[in-house]
């Protein structure tokens, strides 16, 4: 008798054990480490990138990954942030997943690469760690380098906190593979990268479910049996072409990751926020706040966290948050800001001898008698607080740029 | 749009796309001396037999580019440049 209660017990806790191990446990992670297993879990073929803060912890830990023996791609080591790009567009055009990622002064180094990239329509992921440029020299965040890679013909995807971070790079290889395109993700030196926070990194096996193997056709990829050339030389009579292919697929992209993030939703449930507040929750957008909020606050990365804390218990404020920057949703954000009487967009980049850029690409969308405010923020690092949000909403201050510091 | 070139296929690339100013020959006046084969350039003009025995020029306008050497180099002044309209 006894002995079968404690065999019932066995199998009964064996149950148990199963159940804790398919269910996806969240961990208290630092932004890079996150990411780092992610990408892990996505199973590259080939990983180079060049450490530069503060993308450094993703690059070190990937690195640790060979080291012990958890991972099987093939780690390369650069000499700089050009052989790293130029390494990855290689190992990219013979036909493998690849990754890497950089941030500010590497990713200008890498600038001619990255048009390269595009333009041979080779998928690769690229983490970018936002941080300002030079000079003067600063390790700060701000987007002023993702701005300089804005018009390449990569996909560009912002990130929000941790969760989200980890939830683009997958939607990036499912989207970017699926076109062709190159993406960008975003995610905000220090704020993301060097914090922690709860996050689940889905695993190996969940992945699987959403992101198929990287099956480039024939014809497409270095092969010595069939052998291609790729970015050849085109003249006059094509170039345009080819070109406007580039810029119309980017474009038709938004329709694709709309219906993945849809699909994402569906298979990695736990992954989403579901914060009440959010009333519009789509792969290009986020919309926070009442749906007839007179005022809209526009703003890309982290910094959407610290507006949500400050506009949580007002009634007439509302956020809409970009997640993708390239493709530009013209639609959805025109869709959000109809009817609005004031739009305020944060920016943490500025075209210099022009103003804000975001500001710029929104202002065209947007008749004249919409005000609009346009504070740049948090440039090199510089806090953001709710106090200064606060001052921002109710500021009367349109229609030029403004520095807003605390 | 396929983006990938096949091997051996840049034959393909009509490079008199660059071309501005197109050769026309007057064809009765040369007198086939052959000037315009030897100084072109891009090496397409070839000297074919055409009327009689004498051997006149004809341009592969596929890959001329419209420099002009030949109409320059001509004794008889046979060959004109002419602005091409697209």
């Amino acid at each position: 008798m006894y002995r079968y209660e404690f065999r019932r017990k066995i199998v009964y806790l064996k149950k148990l054990f199963n159940k804790i191990d398919n269910f996806m446990s969240k961990q208290i992670l630092e932004g890079s480490h996150a990411i780092a297993q992610v990408i892990r879990n996505i199973k590259p073929g080939v990983v180079s990138a060049y450490p530069i803060t503060p993308q450094t912890h993703i690059v070190e830990d990937l690195a640790e990954f060979i080291a012990n023996g958890e991972a099987n791609y093939e780690y390369i080591k650069a000499e700089s942030e050009f052989a790293a790009a130029s390494i990855v567009e290689g190992a990219q055009a013979a036909g493998c997943r690849t990754y890497t990622a950089t941030s500010s002064q590497g990713l200008l180094l890498m600038l001619e690469v990255i048009y390269n990239i595009a333009g041979m329509r080779l998928p690769v992921v690229m983490t970018l760690a936002n941080r300002g440029v030079s000079a003067p020299i600063t390790i700060w965040n701000d987007h002023q380098d993702a701005m300089s890679a804005r018009d390449t013909g990569w996909i560009m995807l912002f990130a929000e906190n941790h969760q989200e971070a980890v939830n683009q790079h997958i939607l990036a290889y499912k989207v970017g593979e699926k076109l062709r395109l190159p993406v960008i993700v975003n995610i905000d030196g220090f704020l993301i990268t060097h914090s922690y926070e709860g996050v689940l990194v889905p695993e190996i096996k969940d992945i699987k479910k959403y992101l198929p193997n990287y099956n480039p056709k024939s014809g497409e990829y270095l092969d010595p049996e069939n052998p291609v050339t790729l970015g050849a030389f085109a003249s006059p009579e094509f170039y345009l072409e080819i070109r406007e292919s580039l810029h119309k697929d980017l474009v038709l992209s938004q329709g694709e990751i709309l219906n993945e993030y849809e699909e994402f939703k569906k298979v990695f449930a736990e992954c989403i926020d579901k914060d009440k507040k959010i009333e519009v929750d789509n792969g290009l957008i986020e919309y926070y706040g009442n749906m007839d909020a007179e005022k809209l606050l526009i703003c890309m990365g982290s910094v959407a966290g610290t507006v949500k804390e400050t506009i949580k218990d007002m009634n007439n404020v509302a956020l809409l948050k970009i997640r993708a920057f390239r493709p530009f949703p013209k639609e959805e954000i025109l869709k959000n800001i109809e009817g609005k009487k004031e739009v305020i967009i944060l920016e943490k980049a500025i075209s210099l001898g022009f103003g804000g850029i975001l500001a710029s690409e929104i202002k065209s969308l947007i008749n004249f008698s919409t005000k609009v405010k346009n504070p740049i923020i948090g440039l090199g690092g510089r806090d953001v607080t709710c106090k200064m949000i606060k001052e921002i909403i109710d500021c009367d201050c349109f229609d030029k740029e403004i520095f807003v510091a605390k | 749009m396929k983006i990938e070139s096949k091997s051996g296929s840049s034959i393909n690339n009509k490079t008199g796309g660059w071309r501005t100013f197109i050769p026309k020959v007057k064809i009765e006046k040369c007198i086939g001396c052959g000037m315009c084969a030897k100084v072109c350039p891009e090496g397409v003009v070839f000297m074919n037999e055409v009327q009689g025995n004498k051997k006149k020029p004809e341009i592969d306008f596929d890959f001329c580019k419209g420099c002009g050497l030949c109409a320059e180099e001509c004794p008889i002044k046979c060959i004109d440049m002419n602005l091409e309209e697209k």
